[in-house]
């Protein structure tokens, strides 16, 4: 019973396959690489595009870990380490963890998971992942010709502004914020409408899985916090470029102005990054334990909750900067109110796998690892939401323990969860257990080692962001065991890439389910063909494999021989019209490219947008050229195909 | 301060755990009572997140040792309805339980707060503290100009007085901490604040910049020295003098390499001709314990050292190296060291 969809979606259908095949195909070759816009394949992209970040900001952390090591330690000079750190914070969160967490994971997920067979407006989706790419590639070529960017991942004013950071390093930074960003908007109103308008029939609001409501929640907090962002880093950026003086205080700018704009994408960045992860958490949790999840309802509330309370709590950042006392206890009450909804979270989990038959898989042992270590991170931030404890550890290393607790905890185990997870699902083989698990264990104590220590330092006075210490403040030691395990960490996620790569060539076949797990990815052949389903599914329950029907009905009547899809409402996801998706097109990369142009010409010349704006200008006309083809479904507005239900 | 131990077996892992309750400059080794207010809030939030710590991980494992199988195939789905109406009981009554602890922290968060801030007094030693990159300007204001003294990264005051610093920065944000005195405070650009603190037994108390303020971040330091009244009083009296001509011929043609060099460019020695205000001012320099941000001891070969090549000890910082003659720094050392 648990396997009636996927069975019947498998059964080769001879004339509609090879139609389906040849409707949906990506162009190949070096030119069809850049016109591919289908979700898995740009999904798996944000994915590893991401991770070689990741191993990069991880290169740096290493090397911030080895200067530490030992007080007065001469192995980077002060003006490379900030740039070391500032590069480091900066991969991690721009472009490592939400390209990886949100557009990686979702982009590649969300359209298997509602049931449909591409993203909405998938060639503004590859887009997307152009300019990630080079506002990545922008940050890096600066680090590599010595003008990294060095102000901090935060980047505060007047430190980055142009009197006491000339050159270009915080230009590049601004940059790469405003790149990242315009790709982080794109990616979320491609999700954010296949959510609420490609689900397949039957997947009401109220039986979506969590991680749909999860990327929902996600792309509306990325569609309402970006924007602060980029205002901020292009304030910075005419700051600096054509003398604008929005944060000179000598003659009336802010320089707080700069902390509550970026802190007010800054938090709920956090839990664009952390959310995910709970989503991934809230996914594999009823498959390892062999039952629906409890406390659905109470889940996607406090999935909401948390967004929503995300946008309240930003001045916790900026206790420090002496604030009325009364904002300061409003802003602690907001702080410790979001605990509440991540309880919430936990105590579901904990009761659903009380309650069920745990099977600790591979996956499952990474959610074990996030729920100890994102316990601890969470706890602490109880410290740092307290006004007085923030005086003493606000900007000192015990912060720094802290939000990599949250960070790691919250984004990277479960990722890692997520991988062991879904890379069967991606490249059609298993992952090898022994290397998964040697993985976790060097990982898990690795990290604790290299973390737990700096709670220590933070509370004897050690403040973040110094390249050295003397050794008379005794912090010898304590670096000396962080950078330790800072090494294990190291081993580990090497021995996980020797573990992809071995088992991506000759791991066992994974087969459509190998978890036999609930939602609708797992009822296509793994890796999924470009059509997705072969049969358009219709859902029955919150586990769309699992709540099957026997008889289970399939959508008929949508065309085979366009890329057409069929189009839901956003409450019931009842079928109100087909529509025809674009197919493979150079356009967006060719506008990527002009963007790109425009975006780093500005950091040279005030001209560069006026003239840049010239080939964006053209390119989109070449993107937006109406193709003209198959106009008859796009006026059909109707179904016109049975329902079979 | 205690000696660092050597990372040899278990014995020196629990000395490196003991290491952090002492020490001067430690969060929760307070000597003050802004600092113990806080303290004392850290160590309740503490134990009550360790509680929660506890149960959470006992809850995670219990349950996870409840059911467990050892299938390696995936087992069927079940449905638990009996587990799930017990399951809403318990999750209902640990939020609630959440709930109340997390007001209770709210509420000692808040009255902890308005007890620190609150230790105020009508008749305070003031001290304006101003960042620069990459040292402290310290003054203590008055109304007559000649009874205002300056100096830089070292702060007296008398024990178990309250004090009122005043922040200000003359470039970016800096913040201003010594954590066994007060949790931090940042010093805006355009902006002043003033905070409280208190010292109630003598010592020094190092204390460093902790935010990011640029390339000598590291070496930002500053001290805060308590002391009894008299001597308070004394050191007052002696900040006040200008600095005395120079007695003996060495010194005296020191005074004279300061004012002919690229020294006078910078710094202020009250009594001569030396007045700007770029650098730390360097009236009684001679008295300071310690040099260039607490960086270097106060002693002559560390003021040659310095002198001569600033770049090699705070690359970066604003001082240019000072290539001068052996006689011409000599002279300028002895000079330098008769700033009492």
């Amino acid at each position: 019973m648990n396997m009636a969809l996927s069975e019947q979606i498998v059964i080769p259908q001879g004339n509609a396959e090879l139609r389906l095949a040849r409707t949906w195909a990506q162009p190949r070759g070096f030119w069809g690489w850049f016109m591919n816009v289908h979700h898995t394949a740009i999904g798996v992209r944000f994915m590893v595009t991401s991770f070689i970040f990741f191993l990069l900001g991880g290169v740096l952390a290493a090397m911030m870990r080895l200067q530490l090591s030992r007080p007065e330690n001469g192995v980077l000079g002060p003006d490379l380490y900030n740039q070391v750190f500032t590069v480091h914070g900066s991969t991690m969160i721009f472009l490592f963890a939400v390209p990886m967490m949100f557009q990686g994971f979702g982009v590649y997920l969300v359209p298997l998971i509602c049931g449909t067979r591409n993203i909405a407006f998938p060639r503004l989706n590859a887009f997307s992942y152009y300019l990630y790419v080079v506002g990545g590639l922008l940050l890096w070529v600066g680090l590599l010709l010595k003008t990294g960017a060095d102000a901090g991942w935060f980047s505060y004013v007047p430190l980055s502004g142009p009197e006491f950071t000339p050159g270009k390093r915080s230009d590049f930074w601004a940059q790469m914020i405003t790149f990242t960003e315009v790709s982080a908007l794109g990616v979320a109103i491609c999700i954010a409408t296949t959510i609420l308008r490609q689900r397949a029939p039957g997947m009401t609001l109220n039986r979506m899985p969590i991680i749909l409501w999860e990327k929902l929640v996600i792309s509306m907090a990325v569609i309402f916090a970006m924007p602060a962002v980029m205002v901020v880093s292009s304030m910075l950026l005419m700051d600096r470029t054509i003398n604008t003086q929005f944060f000179n205080p000598s003659v009336g700018g802010d320089v707080l102005l700069y902390q509550h704009l970026f802190w007010f994408f800054g938090h709920p960045e956090v839990y664009i990054i952390f959310l995910p992860g709970t989503a991934i958490v809230s996914t594999l949790v009823p498959v390892f334990t062999r039952r629906h999840i409890f406390g659905y309802i109470p889940i996607v509330t406090s999935v909401v909750a948390t967004a929503f309370l995300g946008f309240g709590v930003w001045v916790h950042h900026m206790f420090a900067t002496g604030l009325p006392q009364m904002s300061e206890s409003f802003f602690t009450a907001a702080s410790l109110m979001i605990v509440v909804p991540t309880a919430v979270q936990f105590y579901c989990w904990l009761a659903t796998i009380w309650h069920g038959r745990l099977q600790l898989k591979l996956p499952m042992l990474w959610v074990f690892g996030f729920f100890f270590v994102f316990l601890i991170g969470g706890l602490s931030g109880v410290m740092l939401a307290s006004v007085p404890v923030d005086w003493q550890v606000h900007d000192t290393f015990f912060v720094v323990a802290h939000f990599h607790y949250v960070l790691i905890g919250g984004a990277l185990f479960p990722m890692f969860g997520g991988l062991y997870f879904w890379i069967p699902k991606i490249t059609g083989r298993m992952m090898n257990d022994f290397l998964g698990k040697l993985h976790f264990w060097l990982f898990f104590i690795g990290f604790n080692v290299t973390f737990f220590t700096m709670h220590f330092l933070g509370l004897r006075g050690m403040p973040r962001r110094v390249y050295t210490y003397t050794p008379e403040m005794h912090w010898g030691g304590l670096n000396m065991l962080a950078s330790g395990g800072a090494l294990i960490m190291v081993a580990g996620v090497i021995v996980f890439l020797v573990n992809f790569f071995q088992s991506r060539a000759t791991g066992r076949l994974a087969g459509p389910n190998p978890w036999a797990a609930g939602s609708l990815e797992w009822a296509v052949p793994s890796p999924p063909p470009h059509y997705n389903f072969l049969e358009l599914p219709t859902v029955n329950g919150r586990e769309a494999v699992w709540d099957a029907l026997p008889n289970q009905p399939i959508v008929t009547g949508v065309r085979d021989d366009i890329p057409e899809v069929l189009v839901t409402n956003s409450l019931d996801s009842e079928p109100q019209h087909k529509d025809e998706l674009p197919g493979p097109s150079i356009w967006p990369f060719l506008t990527s490219i002009a963007v790109s142009i425009a975006f780093i010409w500005s950091i040279f010349s005030s001209w560069g947008i006026a003239y840049g704006a010239i080939p964006v200008v053209i390119t989109l006309i070449g993107w937006l050229w109406p193709r003209g083809h198959s106009p008859a479904p796009r006026l059909e507005t109707r179904m016109e195909g049975t329902w079979t239900r | 301060m205690n000696p660092i131990p050597p990372i040899s077996g278990l014995g020196s892992a629990v000395a490196l755990f003991l290491a952090q309750f002492t020490g001067e400059h430690n969060s929760l080794h307070p000597a003050g009572p802004q600092a113990s207010d806080i303290e004392w809030l850290y160590w309740v939030i503490f134990w009550i997140i360790f509680v929660a710590f506890i149960l959470m991980i006992t809850g995670f494992a219990r349950a996870a040792a409840r059911n467990r199988t050892q299938a390696a195939e995936m087992l069927p789905i079940m449905s638990d309805p009996e587990g799930d109406r017990r399951a809403t009981w318990a999750v209902s009554s640990a939020v609630a339980i959440t709930v109340l602890t997390l007001f209770a922290v709210l509420f000692m968060s808040v009255i902890t707060g308005k007890k620190v801030e609150g230790r105020t007094s009508t008749n305070p030693i003031t001290i304006q503290i101003t960042g620069h990159q990459w040292w402290w300007e310290v003054q203590y204001p008055s109304p007559q100009a000649d009874q205002t003294i300056t100096t830089a990264n070292e702060i007296h005051i008398p024990v178990g007085r309250p004090v009122v610093i005043l922040t200000s920065s003359a470039d970016v944000i800096h913040s201003f901490w010594a954590p066994s005195v007060n949790g931090k405070r940042d010093l805006l650009p355009g902006y002043s604040s003033a905070f409280w603190i208190q010292i109630d037994k003598p010592g020094t108390y190092p204390g460093r910049c902790a935010e990011f303020c640029g390339l000598q971040h590291a070496h930002m330091g500053f001290s805060i020295i308590a002391e009894d009244d008299n001597t308070f009083k004394q050191w007052e009296q002696q900040q006040l003098k200008p600095a005395a001509d120079p007695a003996d011929p060495e010194a005296a043609h020191g005074k004279q390499v300061f004012a002919t060099h690229a020294c006078i460019m910078c710094h202020t020695i009250r009594g001569t001709d030396a007045g700007s205000r770029m650098g730390p001012d360097l009236t009684h320099l001679g008295s300071r314990q310690m040099i260039a941000a607490e960086t270097l001891p106060n002693t002559r070969g560390a003021l040659a050292g310095w002198i001569i090549d600033p770049q090699r000890i705070k690359p970066g910082n604003h001082m240019a190296p000072n290539l001068l003659e052996p006689d011409d720094l000599q002279a300028l050392i002895t000079y330098l060291q008769t700033l009492q």
